[in-house]
Protein backbone atom coordinates (compact mmCIF):
# COMPACT_ATOMS: atom_id res chain seq x y z
CA UNK A 1 0.00 0.00 0.00
CA UNK A 2 1.09 3.16 -0.92
CA UNK A 3 0.38 6.70 -0.05
CA UNK A 4 1.58 10.12 -0.68
CA UNK A 5 2.46 11.50 2.98
CA UNK A 6 1.25 14.86 3.86
CA UNK A 7 3.11 15.37 7.15
CA UNK A 8 2.14 19.49 7.45
CA UNK A 9 3.63 22.37 9.55
CA UNK A 10 3.46 20.76 12.89
CA UNK A 11 4.85 17.08 12.41
CA UNK A 12 8.44 18.82 11.30
CA UNK A 13 8.16 21.13 14.46
CA UNK A 14 6.38 21.14 17.58
CA UNK A 15 4.97 17.76 16.50
CA UNK A 16 8.06 16.26 15.04
CA UNK A 17 7.01 12.69 17.91
CA UNK A 18 4.28 12.12 15.80
CA UNK A 19 6.17 12.47 12.77
CA UNK A 20 8.45 10.29 14.11
CA UNK A 21 5.87 6.77 15.69
CA UNK A 22 3.77 7.81 12.59
CA UNK A 23 7.05 6.54 10.22
CA UNK A 24 8.47 3.86 12.34
CA UNK A 25 4.56 2.26 12.82
CA UNK A 26 4.22 2.44 8.82
CA UNK A 27 7.59 1.23 8.80
CA UNK A 28 6.59 -1.81 11.04
CA UNK A 29 3.63 -2.54 9.47
CA UNK A 30 4.73 -2.24 5.75
CA UNK A 31 3.15 0.83 4.86
CA UNK A 32 4.86 2.52 1.80
CA UNK A 33 4.70 6.56 2.87
CA UNK A 34 6.08 8.60 0.14
CA UNK A 35 6.81 12.23 1.11
CA UNK A 36 4.72 15.00 -1.07
CA UNK A 37 6.80 16.92 -3.32
CA UNK A 38 7.54 20.61 -1.72
CA UNK A 39 3.97 20.84 0.24
CA UNK A 40 3.67 24.08 1.99
CA UNK A 41 1.07 24.73 4.58
CA UNK A 42 -3.04 23.41 4.73
CA UNK A 43 -3.86 26.97 5.42
CA UNK A 44 -5.36 25.89 9.05
CA UNK A 45 -8.00 27.51 10.61
CA UNK A 46 -6.14 31.31 9.85
CA UNK A 47 -6.83 30.05 5.47
CA UNK A 48 -10.77 29.26 6.52
CA UNK A 49 -11.24 32.09 8.70
CA UNK A 50 -9.70 34.69 6.03
CA UNK A 51 -10.38 33.68 2.61
CA UNK A 52 -12.13 30.77 1.22
CA UNK A 53 -10.48 30.98 -1.90
CA UNK A 54 -7.23 30.49 -0.05
CA UNK A 55 -8.80 28.10 2.51
CA UNK A 56 -9.43 25.58 -1.11
CA UNK A 57 -6.45 26.72 -2.91
CA UNK A 58 -3.83 25.80 -0.55
CA UNK A 59 -5.12 22.54 0.26
CA UNK A 60 -5.75 21.77 -3.59
CA UNK A 61 -1.96 22.73 -4.67
CA UNK A 62 -0.83 20.11 -2.17
CA UNK A 63 -3.53 17.43 -3.20
CA UNK A 64 -2.29 18.01 -6.94
CA UNK A 65 1.50 17.34 -5.74
CA UNK A 66 -0.10 14.58 -4.14
CA UNK A 67 -1.09 13.61 -6.93
CA UNK A 68 2.11 12.94 -8.74
CA UNK A 69 3.33 10.19 -6.10
CA UNK A 70 0.23 8.19 -4.92
CA UNK A 71 -3.82 8.25 -5.29
CA UNK A 72 -4.42 8.12 -1.75
CA UNK A 73 -3.34 11.19 0.48
CA UNK A 74 -2.06 9.87 4.38
CA UNK A 75 -2.51 12.88 6.90
CA UNK A 76 -1.61 12.98 10.79
CA UNK A 77 -2.96 15.90 11.75
CA UNK A 78 -6.66 16.13 12.28
CA UNK A 79 -6.80 19.86 11.60
CA UNK A 80 -5.19 19.38 8.03
CA UNK A 81 -7.04 16.18 7.63
CA UNK A 82 -10.20 18.62 8.56
CA UNK A 83 -8.82 21.18 5.74
CA UNK A 84 -8.34 18.97 2.59
CA UNK A 85 -11.54 17.07 3.13
CA UNK A 86 -13.50 20.69 3.12
CA UNK A 87 -11.27 21.70 0.16
CA UNK A 88 -12.30 18.90 -1.83
CA UNK A 89 -15.91 19.16 -1.14
CA UNK A 90 -15.85 23.20 -1.42
CA UNK A 91 -14.35 22.67 -5.10
CA UNK A 92 -16.62 20.17 -5.64
CA UNK A 93 -20.12 21.56 -4.35
CA UNK A 94 -19.03 24.93 -5.60
CA UNK A 95 -19.37 25.98 -8.72
CA UNK A 96 -17.97 29.71 -8.49
CA UNK A 97 -15.07 28.23 -6.03
CA UNK A 98 -14.51 25.76 -9.12
CA UNK A 99 -14.19 28.00 -11.75
CA UNK A 100 -11.76 30.27 -9.77
CA UNK A 101 -9.73 27.41 -8.59
CA UNK A 102 -9.48 25.87 -11.76
CA UNK A 103 -7.88 29.45 -13.80
CA UNK A 104 -4.48 29.29 -11.28
CA UNK A 105 -4.33 25.18 -10.92
CA UNK A 106 -5.57 21.78 -12.38
CA UNK A 107 -8.11 21.14 -10.16
CA UNK A 108 -9.84 18.33 -11.90
CA UNK A 109 -7.05 16.00 -10.51
CA UNK A 110 -7.88 16.27 -6.85
CA UNK A 111 -11.23 14.24 -7.49
CA UNK A 112 -10.18 11.20 -7.44
CA UNK A 113 -8.00 11.94 -4.99
CA UNK A 114 -8.99 10.40 -1.72
CA UNK A 115 -7.57 11.91 1.79
CA UNK A 116 -7.24 9.36 4.41
CA UNK A 117 -6.45 10.21 8.57
CA UNK A 118 -3.95 7.56 9.65
CA UNK A 119 -6.35 6.42 12.08
CA UNK A 120 -8.75 5.43 9.26
CA UNK A 121 -5.88 3.77 7.51
CA UNK A 122 -4.73 1.62 10.50
CA UNK A 123 -8.28 0.88 11.37
CA UNK A 124 -9.27 -0.57 7.88
CA UNK A 125 -6.80 -0.74 5.21
CA UNK A 126 -3.87 -2.54 7.79
CA UNK A 127 -6.53 -4.06 9.87
CA UNK A 128 -6.84 -4.80 13.64
CA UNK A 129 -5.98 -8.40 13.28
CA UNK A 130 -2.37 -7.42 11.75
CA UNK A 131 -1.99 -4.37 14.49
CA UNK A 132 -2.42 -7.32 17.09
CA UNK A 133 -0.10 -9.54 15.05
CA UNK A 134 2.94 -7.03 15.45
CA UNK A 135 2.24 -6.82 19.17
CA UNK A 136 5.30 -7.80 20.61
CA UNK A 137 4.12 -6.62 24.47
CA UNK A 138 1.56 -6.13 26.61
CA UNK A 139 2.13 -2.50 28.28
CA UNK A 140 -0.55 -2.66 30.61
CA UNK A 141 -1.65 0.71 30.40
CA UNK A 142 -5.17 2.07 30.33
CA UNK A 143 -5.82 4.41 28.26
CA UNK A 144 -8.18 7.68 27.35
CA UNK A 145 -8.35 7.80 23.99
CA UNK A 146 -8.91 11.52 22.70
CA UNK A 147 -10.17 12.58 19.53
CA UNK A 148 -10.97 16.06 19.73
CA UNK A 149 -13.07 17.95 17.43
CA UNK A 150 -12.20 17.67 13.55
CA UNK A 151 -10.83 14.02 13.56
CA UNK A 152 -14.91 13.58 13.26
CA UNK A 153 -16.99 16.62 12.75
CA UNK A 154 -19.15 17.68 10.41
CA UNK A 155 -19.98 13.45 9.35
CA UNK A 156 -20.70 15.24 6.06
CA UNK A 157 -17.16 16.24 5.54
CA UNK A 158 -14.99 13.47 7.74
CA UNK A 159 -17.08 10.80 6.75
CA UNK A 160 -15.22 9.14 9.82
CA UNK A 161 -16.51 7.11 12.60
CA UNK A 162 -19.10 7.90 14.54
CA UNK A 163 -19.15 11.96 16.35
CA UNK A 164 -20.59 11.56 19.70
CA UNK A 165 -19.17 8.13 20.16
CA UNK A 166 -15.90 6.85 18.21
CA UNK A 167 -14.12 4.07 18.82
CA UNK A 168 -11.82 3.31 16.01
CA UNK A 169 -8.50 5.08 17.57
CA UNK A 170 -9.68 2.63 20.95
CA UNK A 171 -10.11 -0.45 18.92
CA UNK A 172 -6.68 0.18 17.47
CA UNK A 173 -5.07 0.35 20.82
CA UNK A 174 -7.43 -2.71 22.18
CA UNK A 175 -6.09 -4.24 18.99
CA UNK A 176 -2.66 -3.61 20.69
CA UNK A 177 -3.13 -5.61 23.84
CA UNK A 178 -4.34 -1.91 25.43
CA UNK A 179 -7.21 -0.95 28.18
CA UNK A 180 -8.77 1.91 26.80
CA UNK A 181 -11.58 3.40 29.02
CA UNK A 182 -15.47 4.80 27.90
CA UNK A 183 -15.31 8.29 29.17
CA UNK A 184 -17.76 11.05 28.24
CA UNK A 185 -15.13 13.63 26.65
CA UNK A 186 -13.86 12.05 23.75
CA UNK A 187 -14.74 14.69 21.46
CA UNK A 188 -14.77 17.92 23.71
CA UNK A 189 -12.68 20.52 22.39
CA UNK A 190 -9.95 21.34 23.97
CA UNK A 191 -9.77 24.72 22.66
CA UNK A 192 -7.90 24.66 19.61
CA UNK A 193 -5.79 27.63 18.13
CA UNK A 194 -6.65 29.40 20.42
CA UNK A 195 -3.60 28.09 22.48
CA UNK A 196 -1.56 31.47 22.27
CA UNK A 197 -4.30 33.82 21.30
CA UNK A 198 -6.99 33.36 24.02
CA UNK A 199 -4.94 30.82 26.15
CA UNK A 200 -7.88 31.41 29.35
CA UNK A 201 -10.28 29.58 26.90
CA UNK A 202 -7.85 26.76 26.27
CA UNK A 203 -6.75 26.46 29.91
CA UNK A 204 -10.65 25.92 30.92
CA UNK A 205 -11.69 23.32 28.10
CA UNK A 206 -8.27 21.82 28.97
CA UNK A 207 -8.82 21.39 32.28
CA UNK A 208 -12.37 20.00 31.93
CA UNK A 209 -10.72 17.62 29.80
CA UNK A 210 -8.12 16.39 32.22
CA UNK A 211 -9.90 16.31 35.05
CA UNK A 212 -12.71 14.08 33.44
CA UNK A 213 -9.57 11.85 32.36
CA UNK A 214 -8.55 11.98 35.95
CA UNK A 215 -12.20 10.63 36.88
CA UNK A 216 -11.78 7.87 34.49
CA UNK A 217 -8.10 6.73 36.48
CA UNK A 218 -6.66 6.41 33.26
CA UNK A 219 -2.70 5.95 33.32
CA UNK A 220 -2.38 8.84 30.34
CA UNK A 221 -4.07 9.91 27.49
CA UNK A 222 -3.99 9.12 23.45
CA UNK A 223 -4.74 11.95 20.81
CA UNK A 224 -4.34 12.19 17.28
CA UNK A 225 -4.03 16.01 16.65
CA UNK A 226 -0.65 17.72 17.42
CA UNK A 227 -2.67 21.13 18.45
CA UNK A 228 -4.77 18.30 21.31
CA UNK A 229 -1.31 17.17 22.35
CA UNK A 230 -0.12 20.42 22.90
CA UNK A 231 -3.02 22.10 24.56
CA UNK A 232 -3.32 18.73 26.66
CA UNK A 233 0.79 18.31 27.06
CA UNK A 234 2.05 22.24 26.90
CA UNK A 235 -0.54 23.36 28.93
CA UNK A 236 -0.97 20.70 31.52
CA UNK A 237 1.47 22.57 33.71
CA UNK A 238 -0.23 26.30 33.12
CA UNK A 239 -3.78 24.44 34.10
CA UNK A 240 -2.10 22.96 37.62
CA UNK A 241 -1.24 26.34 38.45
CA UNK A 242 -4.36 27.95 37.71
CA UNK A 243 -6.06 25.67 39.71
CA UNK A 244 -4.46 24.05 42.20
CA UNK A 245 -4.87 20.66 41.25
CA UNK A 246 -2.41 17.98 40.13
CA UNK A 247 -3.03 16.21 37.38
CA UNK A 248 0.66 14.80 35.64
CA UNK A 249 -1.13 12.65 33.04
CA UNK A 250 1.18 11.89 30.47
CA UNK A 251 -0.29 12.54 27.07
CA UNK A 252 1.21 10.36 24.12
CA UNK A 253 0.35 10.09 20.67
CA UNK A 254 -1.32 6.92 19.23
CA UNK A 255 1.13 5.64 16.90
CA UNK A 256 3.66 6.44 20.26
CA UNK A 257 1.72 3.74 22.23
CA UNK A 258 1.41 1.52 19.33
CA UNK A 259 4.48 1.76 18.34
CA UNK A 260 6.02 1.10 22.29
CA UNK A 261 3.62 -2.46 21.95
CA UNK A 262 5.33 -3.69 18.63
CA UNK A 263 8.44 -3.37 20.95
CA UNK A 264 9.91 -0.70 18.93
CA UNK A 265 12.52 1.85 20.49
CA UNK A 266 11.89 4.77 22.37
CA UNK A 267 13.65 6.95 20.64
CA UNK A 268 12.35 6.22 17.28
CA UNK A 269 8.70 7.02 18.42
CA UNK A 270 9.70 10.08 19.77
CA UNK A 271 8.73 9.28 23.63
CA UNK A 272 10.40 11.86 26.43
CA UNK A 273 9.79 14.89 23.64
CA UNK A 274 6.23 16.02 25.72
CA UNK A 275 6.67 18.64 28.80
CA UNK A 276 4.35 16.52 30.97
CA UNK A 277 6.60 13.45 32.21
CA UNK A 278 6.20 10.00 31.23
CA UNK A 279 9.48 8.21 32.04
CA UNK A 280 8.01 7.47 35.97
CA UNK A 281 4.79 5.52 34.54
CA UNK A 282 6.83 3.75 31.73
CA UNK A 283 9.56 2.60 34.04
CA UNK A 284 6.38 2.22 36.66
CA UNK A 285 4.92 -0.51 33.86
CA UNK A 286 8.38 -2.12 32.83
CA UNK A 287 8.24 -0.31 29.78
CA UNK A 288 11.68 -0.08 28.28
CA UNK B 1 -27.68 41.96 25.52
CA UNK B 2 -30.09 44.64 24.38
CA UNK B 3 -30.72 44.97 20.80
CA UNK B 4 -32.72 48.11 19.52
CA UNK B 5 -34.40 46.92 16.45
CA UNK B 6 -35.26 49.51 14.31
CA UNK B 7 -37.34 49.16 11.30
CA UNK B 8 -35.28 50.97 9.26
CA UNK B 9 -31.90 49.01 9.90
CA UNK B 10 -33.60 45.64 8.90
CA UNK B 11 -32.64 44.70 5.91
CA UNK B 12 -32.74 40.88 5.45
CA UNK B 13 -32.12 41.32 1.87
CA UNK B 14 -28.50 42.12 2.96
CA UNK B 15 -28.26 39.00 4.60
CA UNK B 16 -27.86 37.49 0.85
CA UNK B 17 -24.55 37.35 0.84
CA UNK B 18 -23.65 35.90 3.94
CA UNK B 19 -26.46 32.95 2.90
CA UNK B 20 -24.87 32.97 -0.64
CA UNK B 21 -20.67 32.77 1.10
CA UNK B 22 -22.07 29.95 3.63
CA UNK B 23 -25.05 27.88 1.29
CA UNK B 24 -27.33 28.47 4.05
CA UNK B 25 -30.28 29.60 4.63
CA UNK B 26 -30.56 31.81 7.72
CA UNK B 27 -34.42 31.21 8.05
CA UNK B 28 -34.06 27.08 8.27
CA UNK B 29 -33.02 27.77 11.74
CA UNK B 30 -35.77 27.58 14.37
CA UNK B 31 -34.11 29.08 17.61
CA UNK B 32 -34.03 26.00 19.59
CA UNK B 33 -30.60 26.90 21.24
CA UNK B 34 -28.81 23.38 20.45
CA UNK B 35 -25.51 25.28 18.75
CA UNK B 36 -25.58 27.51 21.70
CA UNK B 37 -25.53 24.33 23.91
CA UNK B 38 -22.95 22.45 22.64
CA UNK B 39 -20.69 25.55 22.40
CA UNK B 40 -17.35 25.50 24.14
CA UNK B 41 -17.28 28.74 23.79
CA UNK B 42 -20.34 29.67 24.45
CA UNK B 43 -19.74 30.94 27.67
CA UNK B 44 -17.03 33.83 26.76
CA UNK B 45 -19.05 34.95 23.72
CA UNK B 46 -21.72 38.25 24.77
CA UNK B 47 -23.84 36.51 21.89
CA UNK B 48 -24.36 32.95 21.82
CA UNK B 49 -24.59 31.14 18.16
CA UNK B 50 -27.98 31.34 18.10
CA UNK B 51 -28.56 34.71 18.97
CA UNK B 52 -26.12 35.85 16.07
CA UNK B 53 -28.41 33.40 13.59
CA UNK B 54 -31.58 35.49 14.81
CA UNK B 55 -29.41 39.06 13.86
CA UNK B 56 -29.11 37.11 10.70
CA UNK B 57 -32.91 36.50 10.19
CA UNK B 58 -33.60 39.87 11.31
CA UNK B 59 -30.91 41.39 8.67
CA UNK B 60 -28.67 43.06 11.52
CA UNK B 61 -25.83 42.07 9.57
CA UNK B 62 -23.90 44.70 10.96
CA UNK B 63 -24.08 43.56 14.18
CA UNK B 64 -23.46 40.43 13.38
CA UNK B 65 -20.41 41.22 11.67
CA UNK B 66 -18.91 43.64 14.65
CA UNK B 67 -19.58 40.89 16.90
CA UNK B 68 -16.81 39.04 19.31
CA UNK B 69 -18.74 35.99 18.71
CA UNK B 70 -17.31 35.62 14.74
CA UNK B 71 -13.83 35.61 15.97
CA UNK B 72 -14.35 33.42 19.64
CA UNK B 73 -15.60 30.80 17.21
CA UNK B 74 -13.29 27.62 17.07
CA UNK B 75 -14.43 26.13 14.67
CA UNK B 76 -15.16 22.85 16.06
CA UNK B 77 -17.82 22.03 14.00
CA UNK B 78 -20.44 21.05 17.42
CA UNK B 79 -22.99 23.30 16.05
CA UNK B 80 -23.24 21.90 12.48
CA UNK B 81 -22.87 18.40 13.26
CA UNK B 82 -25.90 19.00 16.21
CA UNK B 83 -28.48 21.29 14.37
CA UNK B 84 -31.53 19.21 13.41
CA UNK B 85 -32.50 22.10 10.62
CA UNK B 86 -28.85 21.00 9.49
CA UNK B 87 -27.37 24.37 9.25
CA UNK B 88 -24.32 24.56 8.65
CA UNK B 89 -23.44 27.15 11.43
CA UNK B 90 -19.76 26.72 10.94
CA UNK B 91 -20.08 27.78 7.67
CA UNK B 92 -22.23 31.01 8.66
CA UNK B 93 -19.50 32.07 11.20
CA UNK B 94 -16.72 31.35 8.16
CA UNK B 95 -18.50 33.80 5.86
CA UNK B 96 -19.11 36.55 8.47
CA UNK B 97 -15.16 36.56 9.07
CA UNK B 98 -15.11 36.69 5.52
CA UNK B 99 -17.24 39.31 4.79
CA UNK B 100 -15.96 41.29 8.08
CA UNK B 101 -12.63 41.11 6.78
CA UNK B 102 -13.32 41.95 3.21
CA UNK B 103 -15.80 45.00 3.98
CA UNK B 104 -13.03 46.02 6.72
CA UNK B 105 -15.57 45.87 9.81
CA UNK B 106 -13.90 45.80 13.14
CA UNK B 107 -14.74 43.89 16.04
CA UNK B 108 -13.55 44.04 19.32
CA UNK B 109 -11.87 41.39 19.47
CA UNK B 110 -8.75 42.19 17.64
CA UNK B 111 -6.35 39.28 18.66
CA UNK B 112 -7.16 36.33 16.34
CA UNK B 113 -7.62 38.25 13.56
CA UNK B 114 -4.37 39.62 14.59
CA UNK B 115 -2.70 36.12 14.87
CA UNK B 116 -4.47 34.97 11.74
CA UNK B 117 -2.94 37.62 9.80
CA UNK B 118 0.54 36.81 11.05
CA UNK B 119 0.06 33.18 10.43
CA UNK B 120 -1.02 33.57 7.05
CA UNK B 121 2.01 35.97 5.94
CA UNK B 122 4.10 33.18 6.92
CA UNK B 123 3.04 31.10 5.01
CA UNK B 124 2.86 32.97 2.12
CA UNK B 125 6.59 33.83 2.80
CA UNK B 126 8.09 30.76 3.79
CA UNK B 127 5.55 28.20 2.51
CA UNK B 128 5.03 26.60 5.79
CA UNK B 129 4.34 28.06 9.48
CA UNK B 130 7.82 29.41 11.27
CA UNK B 131 6.88 28.72 15.24
CA UNK B 132 9.37 31.35 16.49
CA UNK B 133 8.40 34.50 14.42
CA UNK B 134 4.97 33.69 14.94
CA UNK B 135 4.96 33.40 18.71
CA UNK B 136 7.35 36.43 18.34
CA UNK B 137 5.59 39.05 16.35
CA UNK B 138 1.98 37.89 18.26
CA UNK B 139 3.81 38.25 21.71
CA UNK B 140 5.43 41.79 20.42
CA UNK B 141 2.38 43.18 18.82
CA UNK B 142 0.33 42.22 21.63
CA UNK B 143 2.62 44.01 24.04
CA UNK B 144 2.63 40.90 25.88
CA UNK B 145 6.31 40.24 25.76
CA UNK B 146 7.36 37.44 27.69
CA UNK B 147 4.51 35.43 27.87
CA UNK B 148 5.15 31.41 27.59
CA UNK B 149 8.81 32.26 27.18
CA UNK B 150 9.89 29.87 28.90
CA UNK B 151 8.27 27.32 27.11
CA UNK B 152 10.90 27.76 24.57
CA UNK B 153 13.79 26.77 25.79
CA UNK B 154 11.96 23.42 27.22
CA UNK B 155 10.68 23.07 23.29
CA UNK B 156 13.56 23.74 21.85
CA UNK B 157 15.73 21.03 23.79
CA UNK B 158 13.04 18.40 22.75
CA UNK B 159 13.88 19.23 19.55
CA UNK B 160 10.11 20.67 19.28
CA UNK B 161 11.19 24.09 18.14
CA UNK B 162 13.18 24.87 15.14
CA UNK B 163 15.55 27.60 15.34
CA UNK B 164 15.03 28.49 11.55
CA UNK B 165 12.32 28.25 9.21
CA UNK B 166 11.88 25.55 6.21
CA UNK B 167 11.74 26.96 2.63
CA UNK B 168 10.71 23.73 1.23
CA UNK B 169 7.32 24.65 0.83
CA UNK B 170 7.41 27.82 -0.15
CA UNK B 171 7.16 27.81 -4.13
CA UNK B 172 3.56 25.83 -3.74
CA UNK B 173 2.57 28.31 -1.09
CA UNK B 174 3.97 31.28 -2.65
CA UNK B 175 2.03 31.01 -5.84
CA UNK B 176 -1.10 30.22 -4.90
CA UNK B 177 -0.91 33.64 -2.57
CA UNK B 178 0.38 34.99 -6.38
CA UNK B 179 -2.06 33.23 -8.25
CA UNK B 180 -4.89 34.26 -6.33
CA UNK B 181 -3.73 38.29 -5.92
CA UNK B 182 -3.95 38.35 -9.96
CA UNK B 183 -7.69 36.63 -9.83
CA UNK B 184 -8.61 39.00 -6.93
CA UNK B 185 -7.54 42.71 -8.76
CA UNK B 186 -9.24 40.97 -12.07
CA UNK B 187 -12.20 40.64 -10.11
CA UNK B 188 -12.31 43.91 -8.73
CA UNK B 189 -12.39 45.16 -12.46
CA UNK B 190 -15.04 43.28 -13.78
CA UNK B 191 -17.27 43.82 -11.01
CA UNK B 192 -17.76 46.68 -7.80
CA UNK B 193 -19.54 45.98 -5.28
CA UNK B 194 -20.03 49.46 -3.33
CA UNK B 195 -18.85 47.93 0.41
CA UNK B 196 -20.80 51.19 1.52
CA UNK B 197 -24.21 48.74 1.47
CA UNK B 198 -22.57 46.60 3.69
CA UNK B 199 -20.98 48.10 6.79
CA UNK B 200 -23.81 50.84 7.18
CA UNK B 201 -24.61 51.76 10.56
CA UNK B 202 -27.47 53.79 12.28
Amino acid sequence: MKYAYYPGCSLHATAVDYNESTLAVAEALDIELAEVPNWSCCGSTPAHCTDELLAAALPAKNMIAAKTVADQMLVCCSACFSRFKFAQKHIEEKENLHAELAEIMPVEQIRNMRVRHLIDVLAHDVGLEKVTENKRCDLGLKVACYYGCLLTRPPKVTNLDDVEDPHFMDDLLRAAGMETVDWPYKTECCGATFSLTRTEIVLRLSADILQMAKEAEVDCISVACPLCHANLDMRQQDIEKKLGVKYEIPIFYFTQLLGLAFGLERSKLGIGRSLVNCDELLAAKGIK
Amino acid sequence: MKHIIQQDRLRPSIVQTVEELSGQDVKSCYQCGKCSAGCPIAADMELPPNQVMRLLQLGLLDDALRSRTIWLCASCETCTTRCPREVDLAAVMDALRNLALREGVRSPERVVPFFNRIFLSLVKRYGRVYEMELIGRFNTGTFNFFKDVMKAPKLFFKGRLKLWPSFAGRKTANTVFKDLKRIKSSRQVEKSTPPEELSKTT
